[in-house]
Formats: structure tokens, C-alpha cells, sequence
């Protein structure tokens, strides 16, 4: 009985003890650490998409130091239960601001930032937002405009193949830039898009290049995330524009260029805004400009002169005094949709559900 | 015309994974042995052949050592479900899990590297003598990759193994009798441990073909499903690998047709074409069970562990 008051006492006076202490450097330490974490659809290793995100994960953390860690989890599925379940296990380890990076995600997102008010998500390329969600996203139309150029200067059948994942206003919002891009250097180009209906599936990709290349198509652009379809066109002899990352070595002799993305620069903003206190849920969409999005280096397979039309482009674009949806632009029936000198709007682009002139192919309807 | 061969010659290419992959299936299934592991195979042998083919730049070793690695596999499932005589369907699984962690751990430093350029041309498109020259057919079949002449090849030879031999007969018997072939004094476990390597090593090769001469870049997940396709395939095949050739082309050309067809807008949603593949199979089991051929049936044992001790 002795023995156990002993211990007792012992334990409340180690733990007024530490207590105490701790209560000290808490009044000292003003600076705090943000946890910030990652949903991604993929592995981070996909030489892709979540690739891209994950180098701007580590973009960020090698940007904020000390003031910011970071989790993550790979490979969560487009699932509400699914993303529900990975946003709980990363509160649980404390974090207070959540990226989720797949459109499909959504759901799942909406739902938890119901159970987690006091918990930020940030949601890519989705369109809800509440008091603690936003969205976010870059303005990739515009790397795609440019690399629509590069590839309608290099096309001698001006016929070009576009495998494209879904039919959402993203997907096509890219097809028409990349279109407007390639006439504008090559009013007689084709842009011929063939559906998969995966955002990663290799043999799938290849598949539908093949078939586009059997049409005739000799340079091919893609919205996939893994690099099949150039692989297709090198195979065939053709030349391919890539997406996310550079594919120099995967198709030495078939790749020109492509439509970039840098997540960091948009992960430090928001997570310094956390840090700061003055994170808002206004929706983030940065353009080339703040260089979220960017062409890749041309490679000496680009056709000559394209770098010049390209460094033009961009500086127009750059500058906001001209940007990739302004008029005259046709619909695929050759009807002017959008007038001469109107520049159209976010909202309208964020809903693209029509194909440019000069896109052959049909939109499925929604169900 | 010359769109109908385009497409038909790319439904072989798009079958012939499917067809090393259910052909192995068959044989595992018919000593007995339900390996539900086909995807993980699939995929070690793709990584694999993949790391050894860039790290050699040799296109014979490489698809060696993915049928060893497929094979390897299914040592793991055989030793558990032959030996330990655990649940098979569960065993299978894992090794899907284990195979497609095992793919993405080795294939890590792998991401977007492409094989040496022997390598792609060893296993480009090449005309095979004299076939090639058949109107049609030629163009279709005979203006392949040498690896799916070995898919012809191994189908033909696995195919008079097993309905014109000593051999096939034995382990026909294992798989619908065990206990009786047993007293006849086959080895039963030596017959098991064998098929299902031999399964193992075809699907390995299966995913090879995938990583070495369909996408010569190595990425994640490679296989992307193909063999529970496979699984499905051998109950339409109605274990006859044969039959596998035609239901592997019919369901790699389902796989690809999507694609073709767009050209044309014809209204057909792209997810009723790819159910077809299944319908298809639901449909052969439907029919397997109106006529009721012993020919046709699932192998009597499928599933089973076999205790002697319980004759």
C-alpha cells in the first residue's frame, strides 16, 4: 500500500513536471506546423499525373521548410467511401489542410468537409466549393494552344490524332485549345479524337492511337497519363506532343513537346496562406503567367520556326492581351459561337460541352 | 478493306496477352487448381522481362526470365494450396496483391524507360515466311511479332499435350479424380506443382508480351485487368485451349473494336460494348449448363484440396 502512495505521488509530480515544461515552450514556440496532405488517383510513381502533383508536394515542403509536413496517399479510387475514409486517416495525423487531386474525388471531398469543419480542402478541377472547400486548377488550355501550334506546323497529312480520357468540359476545353492552336499556324489541319474512357489504362491508349494512326493521322497529342499513345505514334513513324511530363527518353524519336504542369507553385501559395491565417475559399485557377502551366522545351524534332510562333504566342498570352478563347471562333457546324474581339468567360470555359471547328468528332451525350 | 485487316491483325495483337494468360489458367484448372492470381502474374512476368531486357538488352533472356517470374508466382500459390492445402480462391488473391506490389516496387526506378532498340525491332512486326503470302489470313495472322507466332506455337503443342498424350491424360485424371488417379499410382502433387508452374509461367509470358513488345516503356499497372479477362475467358473457352484462341480474339477485339467505331458516331454507349465481353461469358455458362457435356465442364476436383488421407 506504501508502495503504490509512493508511485503515485512520484507520477503526479513527473507529469506536473512535464506539464510545465511543456506549457513554457508552448508560450515560447510562436511559430506552428501545418500538415498538409495529398489524395492522389495514382501511384506517384506513374510518370504522369500523380507524378506531377507529387513533385509539387515536394516543390512546396522544399519551399516551406520546417513550417510544413506533408502526407500522402496513393491510388484512391474516384469513390466517395473511398476518399471519405483517406481524408479521416490523414485528420487523424493532424492534418488541417487537404489537396484532393482527381476530378472524381469530389464527392467524397463535399462529404467530409462536412464531418472536418475546422479541416481546409482544396479539390482539383473540381466546380463545389462550401465555407472550407475550394477548388483549383490551372489554365493548361493555354500550354495546350501552344503545343496545338507546334504539332500543326509539323503535320504533312494535316490530319492529327488527340486521345482524350472523358468528355468533361476539362478534356474539351483542351481539345479545342490545342485545335485553335494547330490552325492558326495550318488553317487546313484535322483534329481527330478518339474517347477511351480511362484517364490511365496503356493498352487502352495505344489501342485508340492505333486506330487514329490508321486513319492517316501523322502526329499525335493526348489527354492520358501514361505515354502509350506516343509510343503508338513512334512505332508508326509518326511524331507525338505528350502531356504532364517530358517523354524524351521514353520516345526518343517521336516526341516535340508538351503541355506541362507545376502543382508547386499553387501548393505553396495556398499552404503559406494556411500558415498566414488568411486562406479563403475563393477557387484558384493560375494560368501561364504564374507559370502553374508551361510548354515543355522543343526538341529538335519540332518543326523549324515553330519556336518563334510559339515565344509569340506565349507573350501575348503572358501579357493578358489576348488569351486563347477570344473571337471569332467557329463551332464544328461553322457557326460563329463566340463573336469577334469576345474573349469568353471563365464560366463558359469551365462548361465547355461543344468541339471548334476543325475537330472531328462527337461529344457522347451525358447520361 | 484494308481497315477491316488493320483492325483484325490489332485484335490479335490485343488477344494474344489474354491467350498465354488463359491457356496457363486452363492447365492449372485442369490438375484442379482454381489460381485466381493470373493479374499478379501477368505483372511480375512484365516487370521482370521488362528489367531484365533493359538491363541485358537481350529479347531471349528477357522473356526467360519472365516466365520464370510468372512461374515463381505460382511456386508461391502451389506450395500453399498443394502442400499446406489452403483455401485456393483466398491464396489467389493474395497473389494478385503480392504480384501487382511486387511490379510496382521493382518497376519503381523502371518509370518511363524504354527498352534498348534491338530489343523492339527483335519483336517488331515481321512476315512469316511464305503464310504471310495467304490472301488475308496472311495479312491477319501471319504479319506478326515473332512472339505471338509463339503464342500459335505453344497453343498447338500445349494442345496435343493435352488430348493426344499419355501425359494429358494423367492430369486430366488429377483434375477430375484425384483419389483415383492417385491409386493408379500417378504422382498428384508432382502433376500439380508442374501445371500450375507451367500456368504461372504463360501468364508471365502474357505479361511479358504487354511490356515487351506491345508498350516497350515500362508504367505502372501494366496489365490493367487482363487477367481477370483471362479468368473469365477459360470458363468460356470451356477449358479447351483452342477454344481459348477464339474467345482470347473475340474478347481483345471487343477490347479495341470501341475505338474503331467512334469514327462512325454510331450511338452505342462505349460501356455496352465493353460488358459484352462478360454477357458473352455468362452466356457460355448458361448454355454449358443446358447441354450438360461432361466435355464441357469445369474440371470434377476444381477448387478441392486433396487429402489422401480422406480416400
Amino acid at each position: 500500500m506504501k508502495k503504490v502512495s509512493i508511485l503515485l505521488l512520484v507520477l503526479i509530480m513527473v507529469s506536473a513536471t512535464i506539464l510545465g515544461c511543456s506549457s513554457n515552450t508552448g508560450n515560447g514556440d510562436t511559430e506552428k506546423t501545418v500538415t498538409a496532405g495529398f489524395i492522389y488517383v495514382g501511384p506517384v510513381n506513374d510518370g504522369g499525373y500523380t507524378t506531377a502533383h507529387d513533385n509539387g508536394r515536394k516543390y512546396m515542403e522544399e519551399k516551406l521548410g520546417t513550417k510544413v509536413k506533408t502526407i500522402y496517399k496513393e491510388n484512391v479510387p474516384e469513390d466517395k467511401g473511398e476518399v471519405v475514409k483517406a481524408i479521416r486517416e490523414m485528420v487523424d495525423q493532424g492534418a488541417t489542410i487537404i489537396f484532393a487531386t482527381s476530378f472524381g474525388h469530389m464527392d467524397g471531398v463535399m462529404e467530409a468537409a462536412k464531418e472536418f469543419p475546422e479541416v481546409k480542402f482544396a479539390h482539383c478541377s473540381g466546380y463545389q466549393t462550401a465555407e472550407n472547400v475550394t477548388n483549383y486548377f490551372g489554365r493548361m488550355y493555354q500550354a495546350r494552344y501552344l503545343s496545338g501550334i507546334v504539332a500543326g506546323m509539323k503535320t504533312q497529312s494535316n490530319k492529327i490524332a488527340y486521345v482524350a480520357a472523358f468528355p468533361i468540359p476539362e478534356v474539351i476545353r483542351g481539345i479545342n485549345a490545342f485545335t485553335l492552336g494547330a490552325k492558326s499556324v495550318n488553317p487546313e489541319v484535322q483534329v481527330l479524337v478518339r474517347w477511351t474512357n480511362t484517364w490511365y489504362d496503356p493498352a487502352s491508349e495505344k489501342a485508340a492511337a492505333e486506330a487514329l494512326l490508321a486513319e492517316g493521322c501523322d502526329v499525335t497529342a493526348q489527354h492520358q497519363d501514361s505515354t502509350a499513345t506516343m509510343v503508338a505514334a513512334e512505332e508508326a513513324g509518326a511524331f507525338s506532343i505528350g502531356y504532364n511530363t517530358n517523354a524524351s527518353k521514353a520516345v526518343p524519336k517521336a516526341y516535340l513537346t508538351a503541355p506541362l504542369w507545376n502543382w508547386g507553385i499553387y501548393y505553396v501559395k495556398a499552404v503559406q496562406e494556411v500558415i498566414d491565417g488568411t486562406w479563403t475559399n475563393t477557387p484558384y485557377w493560375g494560368g501561364m503567367d504564374e507559370e502553374i502551366v508551361g510548354l515543355d522545351t522543343l526538341t529538335a524534332l519540332a518543326p523549324e520556326g515553330a519556336q518563334a510562333k510559339v515565344d509569340e504566342a506565349q507573350k501575348k498570352i503572358i501579357s493578358k492581351e489576348w488569351d486563347v478563347f477570344t473571337g471569332p471562333i467557329k463551332n464544328q457546324t461553322g457557326e460563329v459561337v463566340v463573336k469577334e474581339g469576345d474573349k469568353m468567360l471563365d464560366q463558359d470555359m469551365l462548361s465547355f460541352d461543344w468541339f471548334v471547328e476543325g475537330v472531328v468528332g462527337t461529344i457522347p451525350a451525358s447520361n | 478493306m484494308s481497315m477491316i485487316i488493320s483492325f483484325l491483325s490489332a485484335t490479335v495483337q490485343a488477344g494474344t496477352p489474354l491467350l498465354f494468360a488463359t491457356v496457363g489458367e486452363i492447365f492449372s484448372q485442369k490438375v484442379g487448381n482454381l489460381n485466381l492470381g493470373l493479374e499478379g502474374m501477368m505483372m511480375m512476368g512484365a516487370v521482370t522481362g521488362f528489367i531484365v531486357g533493359y538491363n541485358t538488352g537481350n529479347p531471349i533472356l528477357a522473356v526467360i526470365a519472365a516466365a520464370l517470374a510468372g512461374a515463381a508466382g505460382a511456386l508461391i500459390y502451389a506450395f500453399l494450396t498443394v502442400t499446406l492445402k489452403t483455401n485456393q480462391e483466398v491464396t489467389g488473391l493474395t497473389l494478385t496483391i503480392f504480384g501487382a506490389g511486387y511490379a510496382s516496387f521493382v518497376g519503381n526506378s523502371m518509370v518511363g524507360l524504354k527498352l534498348a532498340d534491338n530489343i523492339t525491332a527483335f519483336y517488331a512486326k515481321t512476315p512469316f515466311p511464305l503464310f504471310s503470302q495467304i490472301p488475308f489470313l496472311g495479312d491477319i495472322f501471319f504479319k506478326q511479332s515473332v512472339f505471338v507466332y509463339f503464342s500459335y506455337f505453344t497453343v498447338i503443342v500445349l494442345g496435343i499435350l493435352l488430348y493426344k498424350t499419355k501425359y494429358g491424360l494423367n492430369l486430366r485424371m488429377v483434375g477430375e479424380n484425384p483419389a483415383a488417379a492417385d491409386a493408379s499410382g500417378i504422382n498428384v502433387a508432382g502433376y500439380k506443382y508442374f501445371y500450375i508452374l507451367l500456368g504461372g509461367a504463360l501468364s508471365g509470358l502474357g505479361g511479358a508480351f504487354l511490356s515487351l513488345v506491345y508498350i516497350p516503356v515500362w508504367q505502372e499497372n501494366i496489365t490493367a485487368g487482363k487477367g481477370w479477362i483471362a479468368v473469365a475467358l477459360v470458363i468460356f473457352a470451356t477449358w479447351n485451349p483452342y477454344r481459348a484462341v477464339v474467345g482470347a480474339y473475340f474478347f481483345g477485339g471487343l477490347d479495341i473494336i470501341g475505338f474503331r467505331l467512334q469514327k462512325f458516331s454510331i450511338p452505342i454507349p462505349i460501356y455496352i460494348i465493353d460488358m459484352l465481353p462478360y454477357l458473352a461469358t455468362i452466356a457460355v455458362l448458361i448454355l454449358m449448363s443446358i447441354k450438360r457435356s461432361r466435355e464441357n465442364k469445369a474440371p470434377a476436383s476444381l477448387g478441392r484440396a486433396y487429402f489422401r488421407e480422406e480416400r
